[in-house]
């Protein structure tokens, strides 16, 4: 059942793409637009769609940051110890 | 321990474990679920007061110290206990078991510590059992991957017995309660670094991937539970309030993150992000308001069910197929789908997804940042948790069950889904997950102080859904830079992994060089040298004196019919050469005689 239901969305794949798009947009538009933000707890958040951007760059800067560190000789060959 | 009625948990543990290996046939598997089954109903029917007073020496040892922050903590403990040991049912070696036992007792007995002396006691049983786990695996790499956990836990615990011993000095009081942490002293910073070490706080964090990485398939689920958060309560019962937990646990939550990014072996992946979800209870720890230790104890309780489950899912692909590593696998979402739900439960769990358990217990923590408008924490704290999504709610189910297919072929045939006793232990911790964040009573009403925290608002629940889901945006976009390498990270173990091999190469090298020397100059060299100079000493010191006299009379001194080579033959034969050595021995014995006199 879950094996179908994963073939199901593999073989859907572009329209499953075009939904969480769609679903991105909503999100970040309910933000923008609807959301009462009473409860922020810095102004900086009254931007629309703030923690949209906040998540995403977050992530970028996570990889990129943390790519950069492991090339400054934190990555090793798997037999590093064993030499 | 039975005082007024009041039986510890970790007694029934220890005492099921010793009783482990004689339980024989069909009778074994029903006796090892029993067990943490009886402890879990201790605890559940547990009083709350102190109980199980012994007097020893000149102290009053308590065994039993029953408050809400205890019972919190050890009922968690007790049902993740149940759940490993269903999920290790199929293990036949009893021993294994009976260590797994030991050390859930040993964090039970730190529970229900009312003083350090009794504390310490557990701390070490912890350390002592859980190495067994590690070893058990029988694989070169984890025999000494046990050897160096074995070396850290042991120099924390000094240092932790080095903390009571001076405190005790100084205070003349043993009893394990909140410490000065306003004007802490050497004493109060000593049990702190030794609480720290294990918590995993870094630098004293790289035991944790390093002996998880290598642990048995059910151990690293015990593991996993119980030695960082045995030390979370030990810093929400000594230290609350301490500001400088907060920095550290940001750095803790960060750090995990980093190293996950770069982290082939699923399971050292998911060892990275106990260190950083420990990272969000030690800052509230920390910020130690009400609602911050509330959201510790309820993160610790949630933490425990989503990684003990992340722990059990990747745990069944290692079982099933021998491979841990993100370049042996990929594409088995066909093969192991139960697995892959499950993970992904757990993943979704620890990402903080609405009606998942980490939604309900993490927040609280940001939220108590916010309230004590420590922005920053609070902010980073929230990135750390994007991180956290990256990796354990997407990057492990994504390169384990799609992505490219990187299995042999003997892989592929071994990958199906676990036993079903695995199921079923995965599949309670799921719903655990799951009923833990859509009905929050349950949780909020069992943590210290009264819960009036409120999870589900619109705003929050937006709040998080924008976050995770942009991240997942982000994942994608960057799929290819997150394709695992087979490649390992250098951490701070780096330093006693290659610190010992300098210290053996150094001590090895070092005295086979000294020993080198001292054979070619005291050995030979000296005593060939003494006797040349006792030899032929007095015939050169007469030729010395002579030689000026033959150049005075003109006669050949030098080449072989020379009057020096006539003379030094008759000095080596005659008489004459045996009476001035004597002499010339007498006088050097003198000289000696008066310089030592």
């Amino acid at each position: 059942m879950i094996v179908d239901l994963i073939k199901f969305l593999r073989h859907r794949l572009r329209r499953v793409i075009q939904v969480c798009c769609m679903i991105l947009a909503l999100l970040a538009g309910y933000d923008g637009l609807l959301l009462d933000k009473d409860k922020a707890h810095t102004a900086a958040e009254n931007l629309p769609g703030f923690w949209a951007v906040f998540g995403f760059v977050s992530c970028v800067v996570i990889i990129f940051v943390s790519k950069w560190f492991g090339k400054l000789g934190i990555t090793r060959q798997e037999d590093y110890y064993d030499q | 321990m039975i005082n007024n009625l009041w039986l510890h948990p970790g007694l029934i543990l220890m005492a099921g474990a010793l009783a482990l290996p004689l339980v024989k046939g069909r009778l074994f598997r029903p006796y090892l679920l029993l067990v943490p089954i009886l402890a879990f109903g201790a605890v559940l029917w547990m009083p709350q007061g102190v109980f199980g007073v012994f007097p020893f020496l000149e102290w009053d040892l308590t065994f039993g110290r029953v408050d809400r922050l205890s019972l919190v903590f050890a009922n968690i403990m007790t049902l993740m206990c149940i759940i490993g040991t269903l999920y290790g049912l199929h293990v036949d070696n009893p021993f294994e078991m009976a260590a797994a036992w030991i050390y859930v007792a040993g964090s039970l007995g730190v529970i229900f510590a009312g003083d350090f002396l009794v504390l310490f006691l557990f701390w070490e049983v912890m350390a002592f059992s859980s190495v067994f786990l590690v070893w058990f695996r029988r694989r070169p790499e984890s025999v000494w991957a046990g050897f160096r956990y074995l070396l850290v836990h042991a120099a924390g615990g000094l240092v932790l017995l080095a903390g009571i011993v001076l405190l005790y000095h100084a205070t003349g009081d043993l009893g394990f309660h909140l410490l000065d942490v306003s004007r802490p002293t050497v004493p109060v910073y000593l049990i702190l670094v030794g609480f720290m070490l294990n918590a995993a706080v870094p630098p004293l964090h790289a035991w944790l991937p390093d002996a998880y990485g290598e642990a048995t398939v059910s151990g690293a689920v015990f593991m996993c539970a119980f030695t960082t958060k045995t030390a979370v309560y030990a810093l929400a019962r000594g230290f609350v309030g301490m500001e400088i937990l907060i920095p550290l646990g940001v750095v803790m939550a960060l750090y995990g993150v980093v190293y996950a990014v770069l982290e082939n072996d699923a399971r050292r992946l998911l060892a990275y992000h106990i260190i950083s979800q420990v990272g969000y209870m030690v800052a509230g720890v920390g910020i130690g308001t009400e609602l911050a230790i509330n959201g510790t104890c309820a993160h610790a309780f949630a933490h425990i069910l989503y990684k003990g489950l992340l722990f059990m899912g990747v745990g069944s692909v290692l079982y099933m197929t021998g491979k841990s590593r993100f370049t042996d696998m990929g594409g088995l979402y066909s093969r192991m789908p139960r697995a892959f739900v499950f993970t992904l439960i757990g993943g979704l769990s620890i990402s903080a997804f609405p009606f998942f358990s980490g939604f309900v217990s993490k927040s609280m923590i940001v939220a108590a940042g916010f309230d004590d408008h420590l922005y920053w924490a609070a902010f980073l704290l929230t990135l750390a948790s994007a991180g956290t999504f990256l990796h354990t709610g997407l990057k492990v189910p994504y390169f384990i069950w799609f992505g490219k297919k990187n299995c042999t072929k003997d892989t592929w045939e071994k990958a199906e889904d676990p036993p079903m006793h695995m199921q079923l232990a995965m599949g309670i911790a799921a719903f655990l997950c799951i009923f833990i964040g859509v009905y929050t009573p349950y949780l909020y009403d069992m943590l210290p102080y009264a819960a009036t925290y409120e999870p589900y608002t619109a705003y929050h629940v937006t709040e998080s859904l924008q976050i995770l889901l942009f991240t997942a945006l982000g994942f994608f976009i960057f799929l290819k830079k997150l394709t695992p390498e087979a490649l390992i990270s250098l951490d701070m173990d780096w330093f006693y992994r290659m610190g010992g091999r300098v210290f053996r190469l150094g001590a090895s090298k070092g005295m086979d060089y000294l020993s080198a020397r001292a054979h070619k100059y005291l050995g030979e060299a000296l005593p060939s040298r003494l006797n040349t100079f006792f030899q032929s000493g007095p015939a050169r010191l007469s030729l010395m004196l002579i030689r000026p006299l033959w150049y005075l009379t003109g006669v050949t001194v030098k080449g072989p019919h020379g009057v020096e080579k006539r003379f030094m033959d008759t000095f080596n034969r005659s008489l004459f050469t045996i009476g001035s050595t004597a002499v010339f021995t007498i006088i050097m014995l003198m000289v000696l005689l008066f310089f030592i006199t």
